[in-house]
């Protein structure tokens, strides 16, 4: 535990050089990727400078090509990618024209790359320090025994708990957040001129992704180390750069210095980026109670409680959100609910009836009128069905429709969802993301529910498309009239959709209310961690709020 | 699974553009079926073309072949000539008319056991992967035990007690080899049960049939479809196998495993002829790989 400014370094002094020389230029960077045999270019045309110690941030949806060129910066191309025109001038040399030998001696050494999700990333077979120690040792910079001191020194430096004993544990004995941290050392190893950072934080929650922030902040400014920071995060990227670049289908919108793009951007598309944080909901409570759970105990097998005296209540044509972080039983709420866990004490009742506990006694039209829409469309839509008939399916299985008649209503659906018939044979691959989750919420729409549970539906989204998201299960709800159990660990969309709010903490509600009520302070103590947690989009926001917290380790 | 979102980077970048792109036609699955063929490999023409003629040589055998399966024609072991293409067999019956005869016999039977074989194992493989609890442990229990006892000896065994006819061969070498593909399926088929797409037909009050067949077969297809090519071919191995034991297809009906048995003299006095059988099956497992190849490589959207 240490107050942010107090860990300012000693240290290893960073290697002497020219700050503010050019350390990659980017010059007319063009890359193709191929799809059905056929090359599509997917950056076109991209120009770019970096000097040394500088932040570069870059953003854009999700498709825009921000990934592509943060890879293609070190002049790695993804499997199915090539890098087809343009130049990448790093440190005097092209490294779109270097050989794969001269490219290896610059990756890991001079250039290093944070990947989105570090478990995925991290060996599970070799101890974080081993695989810490592998650049170095490959490279040749450093003895093995030096190199595990300096480990040592940078988890201590990034915050990590016990920095002399964790890089001998597996990638799987230490959480998430750490994980991340972990690999930032990692990526610190060689003591590189220039990292790229591909959305380090997104797949943490608000919570954890505040210290994973302040860790690699705070490294970044020590070693004085260049880095493309990649995020459709605004509120990230206002924290992390000191340069904002604005991607769109694989071409720069705009780029200006952080605070002048925050206080005044220039071009249509970077305006409504950043107006989209401003979607608000008026408040409106209900009486009428469609869906009320009442004292309800559940957990797996083993003895094992999730839920602890859970009782929250969803009234007729409202928004409950259901708050917390990962682990507080959100989503086993959501299992106990739909009858996938009976629950072990207390009942759910709904529509004024007692619900039969375990979803094999429900009846088909109980099922009918709950839906549930997840947090992946990735793996909530089967792969192998076309859109046609997973939207055709319900409509056959549960009201009995059939020819003409489904087609109708099929289109009619995709209508309400904003896509046209030319999607009908798509199979989910050839989908966006935001499309995909379009097509689950058409599913859940199909058979006329009251009740829709949507499990962390945006947060695999980014910012534009999970907003075109709430806007939709607003109006949808305008129109519908359908009820909603939002289950979310995202403050900024509760904000946006809810009426009513629900923070839970390790299995137990620990407040409740309308969403003014919670949002006002007083808070209850884990509210308000959670709600100054979420990233603002004011750049001196992380500093703030680390003062004015200690950050725990 | 973390890493899904950017492993498809690529495809969403790609559906990105696709939206800008003019309306797509509607095709059925005719149509689809047709363009997946003409942008089909040299080698799985090659396959699709082999195995075809098989089948015709298969369904016309009586008419292609110039004598009858079992008609003494010439003394034994007569040389090639333009009286019997390939010569004649150690008993004087003609080789061409055999190797012809032979295609129904081992193909007839090769698609039957195997056919049964992944039949009963898949369903059951699904079955448990859905179920879990006690069914799962019941049938996989039982498989176990089979799975124990060597399989050409449990083969010998039981036909020897049931006694040797082609249905009993069917039915023996394909139950027996269920176990396999019972593995296999509940293996790959528990990995797409968790799914929350499955769990999501589940809460639309889906039953168990769509659950197996709609939702998770056609996901697990690949790995089947390479593990039918391989069965395939081990059923030839195995009913050759046990011919060359005495307990295979009874003569005098032909079949290409008894056939290199048979005239395995010949290759001594350097006749190729015993050989060709041999060929035929060669070939034919060349070609239904190409076919599986192709497969698994489109569906399993494998890229060089």
């Amino acid at each position: 535990m240490a107050v942010i400014d107090a860990v300012r370094p000693a240290g290893p002094a960073p290697k002497p050089r020219g700050k503010g020389d050019v350390l990659l230029e980017i010059r007319g960077l063009r890359i193709e990727g191929q799809s059905d045999e056929k090359w599509t270019e997917i950056v076109k045309g991209v120009d770019l400078t970096l000097r040394r110690g500088e932040v570069l941030g870059l953003i854009g949806e999700s498709g825009a090509g921000k990934s592509t060129i943060g890879l293609a910066a070190m002049a790695y191309a993804r499997p199915g990618c090539r890098i087809s025109a343009g130049t990448i001038m790093f440190d005097g040399k092209d490294l779109a024209q270097a050989d794969d030998v001269e490219k290896r001696r610059v990756w890991g050494a001079k250039i290093a790359y944070v990947a989105q999700s570090a478990a995925a990333s991290f060996n599970p077979a070799h101890r974080l320090i081993e695989q810490y120690a592998e650049m170095p040792l490959i490279h040749g910079l450093t003895a093995p025994e030096e190199c595990r001191r300096e480990a040592v020194d940078l988890y201590r430096r990034l915050r990590l708990p016990e920095p002399e004993t964790i890089g001998f544990r597996y990638p799987h004995q230490v959480s998430g957040g750490q994980l991340q941290r972990a690999m930032t050392a990692m990526a610190m190893s060689c003591r590189p001129d220039l990292i790229v950072f591909d959305e380090p934080t997104t797949a943490l929650d608000v919570t954890t992704q505040i210290e994973v922030l302040a860790a690699i902040k705070d490294i970044v400014r020590q070693f004085d180390t260049a880095a493309i920071y990649i995020t459709h995060d605004l509120a990230v990227v206002a924290q992390m750069a000191d340069r904002i670049m604005v991607l769109r289908y694989g071409e720069v919108v705009e780029e200006a210095p952080t605070r002048q793009m925050l206080a005044s951007p220039q071009q249509a598309y970077t305006k409504s980026l950043w107006a989209v944080r401003s979607l608000r909901k008026d408040e409106s409570r209900g009486d009428d109670m469609l869906l009320r759970v009442d004292h309800v105990d559940a957990g797996y097998g083993g003895g094992l409680m999730v839920l602890k005296d859970v009782s929250i209540a969803v009234p007729r044509g409202r928004t409950v959100a259901v708050v917390g972080e990962s682990g507080s039983g959100k989503s086993t709420l959501a299992r106990v609910i739909t009858g996938l866990l009976p629950p072990l004490k207390g009942e759910v009742i709904y529509d004024g009836k007692p619900l039969p506990p375990a979803l094999k006694h429900r009846s088909k039209d109980l099922l009918r009128r709950m839906q549930m829409i997840y947090q992946m469309p990735d793996t909530a839509l089967n792969p192998r069905r076309r859109v046609h008939d997973i939207l055709g399916r319900p409509l056959t299985h549960q009201l009995g429709l059939r020819g003409a008649e489904r087609q109708r209503r099929i289109r009619e659906l995709l209508e309400m969802i904003e896509m046209d018939e030319r999607f009908l044979d798509r199979l989910p691959s050839e989908l966006s993301g935001g499309q995909k989750q379009r097509i689950c919420i058409a599913r859940s729409l199909a058979v006329n529910p009251d009740l829709i549970i949507c499990d962390e539906v945006t947060s695999a989204l980014d910012q534009i498309v999970a907003e075109e998201i709430l806007k939709l299960l607003l109006r949808l709800q305008r129109e519908l009239k359908v009820s909603y159990l939002y289950i979310t660990h995202d403050l900024a969309t509760v904000k946006a959709i809810a009426d009513e709010i629900v923070v839970m903490y390790q299995g137990r509600v620990v407040q409740k209310g309308g969403k003014t009520e919670v949002l006002t302070p007083p808070h209850h103590d884990y509210t308000e961690k959670l709600l100054s947690s979420v990233p603002e989009m004011d750049p001196d926001w992380l500093d703030g709020v680390l003062a004015r917290r200690r950050v725990p380790a | 699974m973390n890493n899904a979102p950017n492993t498809l980077d690529v495809a969403e970048e790609a559906a990105a553009l696709a939206e800008h792109q003019p309306v797509i036609v509607r095709r059925t699955r005719v149509e689809r079926a047709w363009r997946e063929l003409r942008k089909a490999p040299l080698t799985a023409w090659f396959g699709i073309i082999v195995i075809v003629l098989y089948v015709l040589t298969a369904f016309f055998a009586p008419l292609i072949a110039p004598y009858s399966e079992t008609e003494l024609v010439g003394g034994p072991f007569d040389p090639w000539s333009d009286v019997n293409l390939l010569g004649t067999d150690q008993l004087g019956r003609d080789m061409f008319s055999r190797l012809i005869y032979a295609a129904r016999n081992t193909m007839g039977i090769a698609v039957l056991t195997t056919a049964l074989s992944f039949t009963v194992g898949g369903l059951l493989g699904l079955l448990a992967a859905v179920l879990r609890g006690w069914v799962d442990q019941i049938v996989s229990r039982i498989v176990d035990v089979m799975m124990s006892i060597p399989q050409l000896i449990f083969c010998l065994v039981l036909l020897s007690f049931l006694g040797t006819s082609v249905l009993n061969l069917v039915l023996i070498i394909g139950i027996l080899d269920s176990t396999r593909v019972f593995r296999l399926t509940r293996a790959v088929a528990t990995n797409v049960a968790v799914l929350d797409f499955v769990e999501a037909s589940k809460l639309q009050g889906e039953g168990l049939l769509w659950v197996m067949t709609r939702e998770i077969l056609p996901n697990i297809l690949p790995p089947l479809v390479a593990e039918f090519g391989l069965r395939f071919c081990f059923v030839f191995l195995t009913v050759s196998a046990l011919s060359f034991l005495g307990l295979g297809i009874q003569p005098p009906s032909a079949d290409w495993g008894s056939m290199v048995k048979d005239n395995a003299t010949l290759i001594s006095f350097g006749d190729p002829t015993p050989l060709l059988p041999a060929g035929a099956i060669a070939l034919l497992t060349v070609a239904v790989n190409f076919v599986v190849d192709w497969f698994l490589h489109k569906s399993s959207g494998l890229k060089e």
